[in-house]
């Protein structure tokens, strides 16, 4: 089990969790990810780390509420546990002394991003970031990527705030600018990358991106996370989760990730209904692997976090 | 007296025991298991029918040489206990093996009543006692050794991680198994459904474990969450022994595959049994739907039968088998391919697919296909399936699972560069000692054959805990 030490409400749904995981915590480099499974009955989703402390032996999650496992997720606190944590998980970005790199994070794209950003930069990087939200209360870790950059620009859909406009409205700015641009980062929902992935695809920008699909053990035991990338099937969780923009194929990637959308939507509305009820059967758990756990008696796997 | 009262002739007119099975129509609707298991007067039955031969050779067919006979008479003396605790001197998993060996090609095809009429069903009789040990909860955990000090890691908990773990505590070793999954038991629990092995059978075996004083960790992908090297200089293990399996799937590189639709037979049955997807929304794991699909399998294997049986059992309208061989080629074992007829299965022999065909959401939809024939034997020895022109077809298909083999999962080899590997990528270990090419790692299983059996890998976990424990002992390599 995994004790979740400290929580923070960074926007609106979004949340970030300090959780005790010294193994990983020790291993962890930006870009990589790990697979969660909350509870006995919960499933298996892929989360990006954003942050780890390899002498305090935690890592940071930054979550938005989106599905079940997510929504059920954050409605965890401090002094709770998640019963499985496996990683880090995938390549790690490939940080290099490129020049100017252009970091894009879109919604809660930009705590997956952060970590990269502070990697690029450290090694030398001139770091522009783009923070890009639907509206402004959920622009969020505002403050640590400014910390990491040479420039911040924001973006807004509704114009509460930075710029009116899209991520790539600002990206196409500094493509014609007069400075040049060696790389590119694009972490967010897939119609953000796909749009980022078009807009550089003829500049000869390396432009990487971070895919998000579906994913069961991500180990490459399943092959249920693969996309079509060059027209290969590559396996996000072992070959990725980043990869050149101008070679992914974004409709399959979309397709691919709506295979259980009518469940989702059941499952969600399911645990909306009575969200206490599921809440309940987690504390529960949580209380009888502590139990085990200190009586050596247990029934089923207790989790060393050390 | 002798065990057996019987002569000879009187032996050889027993037929045969059946296994009391759930009815095929019941059993397409639930994921209970199949075989029911003998009843103890059927179990003495049968064991009455053997002629104690000369030479033993389900013994020496045994890929790790169970002493058939002597069980065999403990059960007619009535010590199923006994016959039991004679099983587990060579075998540390007989209610799993029982219930999964290939018996048709190992103990049972050698057995001299073949010749004459059905071989003795030593598999059932293997069934029967660890099972009966298991329902008296009788067992006798074997006496652990004094504690010597040295710490051994497991990597995978798969039968060859089980048995390794199992028989490194007896000598008084500290025995810790690393798994990368949230559940233990390898293919035991993600790859074999419930209906041929209830999950409760593995667990018990790993509880045994503990109660001997073996830890695990779960949560834990050596190579990426902790290296090999790491293990043994940070966390000071003497020796580590690799047990990860075969479990990356392989695909059939043909157009269409990336389709909403197409699965591996790995991530189809792992949504099944270790996710336990089919009880959505009890389970959060979701499953594409079967129900009323028309299904389609490509394989010929135990995984593809597990496959094509789980997909009825979920409702499928269809649900056939693609080989590209005929039957007789089928690598399967027997009993799982006359069930898979019962329930229904349709065999569709010599097909091969050759595209995924979808519409316009991205989903499958059909499988072009072509015919094939039987041409010159191959390098495995089996007839190669050639294209027959002009016989393409296709066929209407939601699903498509894959389950045309797997192969090594590179992450501990590519972390560990002075771990000598083969072509495929799998290690390579000495056969008879299971080292390998770096100083007091070992390996065996899957990992080290490629894909094969359960009781191959349990052997090798057997043979590889002589072995580390000679090493630990004696110190040299
Ligand atoms: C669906 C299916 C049906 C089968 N049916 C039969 C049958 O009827 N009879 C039979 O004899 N054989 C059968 N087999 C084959 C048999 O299951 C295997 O040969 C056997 O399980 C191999 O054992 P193993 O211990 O080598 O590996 P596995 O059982 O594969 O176990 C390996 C374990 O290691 C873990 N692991 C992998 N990498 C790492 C890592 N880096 N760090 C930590 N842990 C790791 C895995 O998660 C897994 O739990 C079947 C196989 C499948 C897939
Ligand atoms: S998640 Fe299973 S192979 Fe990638």
């Amino acid at each position: 089990m995994f004790r979740i030490l400290e929580t923070r409400e960074l926007g609106r749904g979004v949340k970030m969790f300090v959780i005790e995981a010294a193994r990983i915590a020790r291993k962890q480099k930006p870009g990589q990810f790990v697979i969660v499974r909350l509870y006995e009955h919960g499933e298996r989703i892929p989360l990006t780390i954003a942050d780890s402390d390899p002498h305090e032996g935690t890592i940071t999650l930054v979550v938005q509420g989106i599905g079940k496992t997510t929504c059920l997720l954050n409605m965890l606190e401090a002094g709770d546990s998640i019963l499985d944590i496996v990683g880090p998980l995938g390549k790690p970005s490939e940080i290099q002394h490129y020049g100017t790199a252009v970091v894009i994070g879109g919604g809660v794209g930009t705590a997956i991003a952060l970590p990269t950003a502070r990697a690029l930069r450290q090694a030398g990087n001139y770091v522009i970031s783009i923070l890009g939200a639907r509206s402004r209360d959920l622009v969020i870790l505002e403050e640590e990527v400014r910390k990491v950059s040479n420039e911040t620009h924001i973006c807004t859909d509704d114009g509460t705030y930075g710029r009116k406009g899209l991520v790539t409205d600002k990206l196409k700015d500094l493509l014609s600018g007069p400075y040049p641009i060696d790389y590119i980062l694009a972490i967010g929902p897939v119609p953000m990358m796909r749009a980022v992935a078009k807009e550089t695809k003829f500049t000869g920008v390396k432009t990487i991106v971070s895919l998000n699909s579906i994913m069961v053990d991500g180990t490459g035991m399943c092959g249920g996370c693969r996309v079509l990338v060059n027209k290969k099937n590559q396996f996000a969780c072992v070959d990725g989760p980043e990869f050149e923009a101008e070679a992914v194929n974004f409709d399959v990637l979309t397709e691919r990730n709506s295979a259980y959308r009518d469940k989702e939507q059941q499952a969600l509305k399911d645990l909306l209904a009575n969200p206490e009820h599921e809440l309940e059967i987690i504390r529960m758990e949580m209380k009888k692997h502590f139990v085990e756990a200190i009586s050596g008696e247990e029934t089923s796997e207790v989790n060393h976090a050390s | 007296m002798p065990p057996n009262p019987l002569p000879n002739k009187e032996r050889m007119k027993i037929q045969r025991q059946h296994m009391p099975e759930q009815d095929a129509q019941q059993r397409t609707h639930n994921f209970k298991e199949v075989n029911l298991g003998l009843p103890v007067e059927r179990a003495r039955q049968e064991a009455l029918r053997c002629i104690a031969c000369a030479k033993p050779t389900c013994m020496i067919e045994c890929p790790v040489g169970v002493k058939v006979r002597e069980f065999l008479d403990l059960i007619l003396a009535e010590d199923y206990l006994g016959a039991a605790a004679k099983i587990r001197e060579d075998n540390a998993l007989p209610a799993i093996t029982g219930r999964v060996c290939p018996q048709e090609d190992q103990c049972e095809g050698a057995c001299i009543l073949n010749k004459k009429g059905d071989s003795l069903a030593i598999g059932y009789l293997e069934r029967f006692v660890a099972d009966y040990e298991q329902k008296t909860g009788k067992l006798g955990l074997p006496p652990v050794a004094r504690k010597t000090g040295k710490k051994v890691a497991i990597v995978g908990s798969g039968p060859a991680g089980l048995s390794c773990a199992g028989d490194l505590i007896q000598k008084g070793h500290e025995v810790r198994v690393f798994e990368a999954l949230h559940e233990l038991g390898g293919v035991l629990v993600y790859g074999i459904p419930e209906f041929r092995l209830p999950r409760d059978i593995v667990r018990q075996e790993i509880h045994n474990l503990r109660r001997m004083g073996v830890e695990f960790e779960t949560n834990v992908v050596v190579g990426k969450t902790v290296t090999i090297d790491e293990l043994m200089q940070n966390e000071r293990y003497d020796a580590v022994f690799i047990a990860t399996g075969a479990g990356l799937p392989v695909f059939l590189n043909i157009p269409g595959e990336h389709l909403v639709g197409v699965f591996s037979a790995n991530e189809f049955l792992t949504r099944v049994n270790l996710m336990r997807g089919y009880r959505f929304p009890e389970y959060d794991e979701p499953l594409y739907d079967c129900k009323d699909k028309d299904v389609v399998v490509i394989g010929g294997g135990n995984t593809a039968m597990d496959a094509v049986r789980t997909s009825l059992r979920l409702g499928a309208k269809s649900a056939a088998l693609l080989y590209r061989r005929s039957e007789a080629e089928m690598p399967a074992r027997k009993e799982e391919v006359a069930h898979a007829r019962q329930e229904g299965v349709d065999f569709q022999m010599l097909v091969n697919p050759v595209e995924f065909l979808g519409d316009e959401h991205g989903r499958l939809r059909s499988v072009r296909c072509q015919r094939m024939e039987l041409g010159e034997p191959d390098a495995s020895g089996r007839r190669r399936p050639v294209p027959i022109a002009g016989s393409e077809f296709t066929r209407p298909a939601a699903l498509a699972i894959i389950a045309v083999g797997t192969t090594a999962n590179p992450m501990i080899q590519s972390s560990t560069p002075d771990l000598k590997t083969n072509k495929w990528r799998y290690i390579e270990a000495d056969p008879e000692t299971q080292r390998t090419s770096k100083r007091g790692v070992f390996a065996g299983g899957d990992i080290v054959t490629g894909g094969a059996t359960v009781i191959l890998a349990m052997g090798a976990g057997r043979k590889a805990a002589k072995s580390v424990h000679e090493y630990l002992t004696t110190g040299s390599w």
